[in-house]
């Protein structure tokens, strides 16, 4: 009989366990990332119907700054180079959120609550768990190249391929880089935390990169692994070698992982946790609740922070490039703005900075519900602590935390921008009542609906979805509309502000967060 | 005499789980009351709910005179609990969750803080991920022993202990009570029911089936006594509260309800007595009665349905 590697033997089971934990939401993640890239090429023929529109578009798209940082630039006009240009990017950072998900899932995850140590007691070799995490992305991410090549194929067949491998390699590559943090941290929440901030990164340096030069050349988006998905240029003669770099990256991370994973104890990490005071100062729920999220309000408003100053750096200069294109300045007043082009640019970049705030908002008031399914809440409640108290806590840290971070992304921007900080900082801030909206959403889910409180992700994504990909699609008025976000004014650049949807939308997060509260008081303690 | 808790008809159902099926509870102030069941009896729903954190479908819970549920936070200042699997915030070391408990406690004693630690043998400085399981419970026992609470609540609190802290822990117990607080202790460990507990009560299927002090449970069960006779056993198998009788000649053994023993002794002594032995019950046996009960409850359920069926 002929036995597997001892370092490998059990990783069958192993990966057939992770693809049944995972049997909902690979699946649905899967789906609706397909959906997204395959339904461009006929939401986008409905909106540019001839060839002369369609090149027209490209051409004032890629005169476009802010445009081309958000997208990147168009390689072809035709309904397959516009799929690849306007859901590429788009589809890539989906696919690396769902790798990293699945494999810290699999690995440091499995660690941290104690469950890896029985498995691996059993016939199970030291490399196979994160063999089979790796595995489980592979799978996820074969499924989903799979679907884009299907769907795409009738707009060429080159092309469909191009962007599948485009959107699958960039998902290996954060499986990759999400294996390697697995491995330099003991929690899986950081390690989560570590690759979304390199995915972060990678996208600011594509977007500074495609905003300060056209066709994508610039060296920072090549610095950028994002920047390879849009230089793969499907459907535009594809230039296939990118895609050798793309593979080069996921060797050398997953090799990296491997490595660190074959020098380390099991539970233990290359940044190992030194002991802390014999003696606390913590006094009431609300500290605890800062002291256990202060963290990564910190690595947020760092990165807001400098994201802002990049952003701001490259709102000048945005003006030149267009001229007198009408059509742009249409498309780019659908964006987000309705003055200046700088100020169109710098209103979409507040319209991003809210959005990724959204993000923030739901990890942050989601904690709530860690905190009660990792049975850490119930011996706290049982002191004398109310509920809302509790919950207060944790949602102060979310709504106050998410105003910081917006300010700070404002003052980026004015630094930057070399001026009118005020303009921007209330351009950022202009965003707070739909980040508090949906944050209050993920209160309200949490307080009425505990076993579904990860649903608010959902509420978060398509917020964001809406925003990115809906102004172009002519999608009607009421299905934009659903997005919090379509309602607030556009800042910088708008003479008279309108309050009242500024305040509306901040009472109805009040009410939600509210009736979450009222419902979070009646309910049980789940544990 | 004051209740401590006081809980009657209690019942809580989570889908069609029935997890508390009219639970009764009374536990006096100033007593170390002993919580016992078989493992999904319901002990835990029932801590649970005198906490405040889950809410009765039914019934009356009283803790310390009030509502469990609508008064919880004022109520929490006077109670500790311990629960069975302490789960720690990874990046708090033991130290901090100690005095944030104590804080939120309304109060601990920092004397009796430092003393404890040392008797519990605890690294206070150690961050939450890195205690093991034991040391994990020892950071919610320091921070419990040390409150001033008035009432101790503590579900299955020495799981992970070793035998040296599990006498700790029970010298803490014992001091507690001297101090005049309440304990309510569930704990599967049976000689630390047996020294610790003025009285217990046992659950079943969410039920109580059993209270009072030990003595009084004994009094309930059997005491085995094997005889040797100087003649032959003359009419024991007819004596009331008398089963199991095995007569070898002259060799008699038999078990008998402990509030009958007066006549099988008689009967026994009319024989004439070369030697006796008589054991009373180990706690152990007086659980396991209560816990096979359910198995049995279950045989005796089906063979009703299968009769019921072969009627038909």
């Amino acid at each position: 009989m002929k036995r597997p590697p001892t370092g490998l033997a059990g990783t069958g089971a192993l990966l057939r366990l992770a693809l049944r934990r995972d049997r909902v939401m690979m699946p649905v993640w899967i789906l609706v990332t397909a959906l997204v890239v395959v339904s461009m090429p006929g939401a986008l023929g409905s909106v540019y119907a001839t060839a002369a529109e369609r090149a027209l578009a490209a051409a004032s798209m890629n005169a476009n700054s802010s445009v081309r940082a958000l997208y990147g630039p168009v390689f072809s006009d035709s309904l397959g180079g516009l799929t690849a240009w306007r859901a590429g990017v788009f589809g890539a950072v989906l696919a690396a959120v769902m790798s990293l998900i699945i494999v810290v899932r699999h690995t440091r995850e499995e660690e941290e609550t104690g469950r890896q140590e029985l498995l691996s007691a059993a016939m199970v070799g030291r490399r196979a768990p994160l063999t089979a995490a790796l595995l489980a992305a592979l799978v996820a991410n074969t499924c989903l190249g799979l679907l884009v090549v299907g769907g795409l194929a009738g707009q060429g067949a080159p092309g469909a391929a191009a962007l599948a491998l485009a959107l699958a390699g960039t998902g290996m590559l954060f499986a990759g880089a999400a294996a390697v943090a697995a491995q330099l941290t003991e929690s899986a929440r950081t390690a989560k935390g570590l690759t979304a901030a390199l995915l972060g990164v990678a996208f600011v340096l594509k977007a500074a990169g495609d905003a300060g030069t056209a066709g994508g050349r610039s060296a920072l988006t090549w610095v950028s692994p994002l920047g390879w998905v849009e230089n793969v240029r499907a459907f535009a003669d594809e230039r296939w070698w990118v895609l050798l770099l793309l593979a080069a990256a996921v060797t050398a991370q997953v090799g990296a992982g491997y490595l660190l994973a074959g020098r380390r104890d099991l539970g233990m990490s290359f940044l190992p946790s030194r002991p802390g005071p014999a003696e606390g100062r913590l006094g009431t729920a609300g500290a605890l609740a800062w002291r256990l999220q202060r963290g990564t309000l910190a690595g947020w408003s760092a990165g807001f922070l400098t994201a802002g100053a990049v952003f701001g750096g490259m709102a000048d200069g945005t003006a030149d490039l267009v001229g007198g294109n009408d059509r742009a300045r249409e498309i780019i007043e659908r964006m987000g703005g309705q003055g200046g082009l700088t100020d169109a640019f710098l209103a979409t970049m507040a319209g991003l900075f809210g959005m990724v705030a959204a993000l923030y908002a739901v990890s942050a008031v989601l904690r709530l519900s860690a905190e009660e399914s990792g049975q850490r809440a119930e011996p706290l409640l049982a002191n004398a602590v109310g509920r809302l108290r509790w919950a207060g806590g944790h949602l102060a840290v979310a709504y106050g935390g998410s105003a910081l971070m917006l300010l700070l992304a404002g003052l980026g921007l004015g630094i930057g921008h070399g001026g009118e900080v005020g303009a921007t900082v209330a351009a950022t801030l202009a965003q707070l009542p739909a980040v508090w909206v949906i944050g209050a959403l993920a209160a309200l889910l949490h307080g009425a609906v505990p076993a579904y409180a990860a649903a608010a992700w959902a509420v978060a994504g398509s917020a964001l979805t809406l925003g990115w990909l809906g102004p172009a699609l002519n999608l009607p008025q009421a299905a934009l509309d659903l997005s919090p976000f379509a309602h607030l004014p556009r800042l910088p650049g708008t003479e008279s502000v309108s309050w009242a949807p500024l305040l509306a939308l901040t009472a109805l997060a009040a009410a939600l967060t509210a009736a979450g509260l009222a419902a979070l008081r009646r309910r049980d303690i789940t544990a | 005499m004051t209740k401590a808790i006081s809980v009657v008809g209690l019942h809580k159902a989570f889908g069609r789980t029935r997890a508390l099926d009219g639970l009764d509870l009374s536990v006096t102030a100033g007593e170390v009351h002993g919580f016992l069941g078989p493992n999904g009896a319901g002990k835990s729903t029932a801590i649970r709910i005198l906490l405040g954190l889950l809410r009765a479908d039914s019934g009356v819970a009283e803790l310390l005179g009030g509502d469990p549920w609508a008064d919880a936070v004022p109520l929490h200042r006077r109670v500790a609990y311990v629960p069975g699997d302490v789960t720690l915030w990874r990046n708090l070391s033991g130290g901090e969750v100690i005095d944030l408990y104590g804080r939120l406690r309304g109060g601990f004693d920092r004397a009796r803080r430092a003393e404890l630690i040392e008797r519990f043998e605890l690294d206070p400085a150690k961050k939450g991920r890195t205690y093991s399981k034991g040391n994990r419970q020892k950071v919610a026992l320091v921070a419990a022993f040390a409150s001033d609470a008035e009432l101790l609540i503590l579900d299955e609190p020495t799981s992970g202990l070793d035998p040296l802290m599990e006498g700790v822990f029970q010298s803490c117990v014992a001091e507690a009570r001297a101090a005049g607080r309440t304990v309510l202790l569930s704990s599967h460990i049976l000689s630390e029911v047996e020294s610790l507990c003025d009285r217990v009560s046992i659950i079943r299927r969410g039920r109580t089936v059993e209270t009072g002090t030990l003595a009084e449970l004994r009094h309930l069960t059997r005491t085995s006594i094997s005889a040797e006779l100087a003649g032959p056993p003359n009419g024991m198998a007819h004596l009331p509260g008398v089963h199991d009788v095995e007569v070898r000649g002259l060799k008699v053994r038999l078990q008998a309800d402990t509030d009958k023993l007066d006549a099988v002794l008689r009967s026994l002594a009319a024989s004439g007595v070369r030697s006796l032995i008589a054991t009373p019950p180990t706690l152990e046996e007086l659980f396991l009665r209560h816990y096979t009960d359910e198995a049995d409850a279950d045989a005796t359920d089906n063979s009703d349905s299968d009769s019921e069926a072969s009627v038909r």
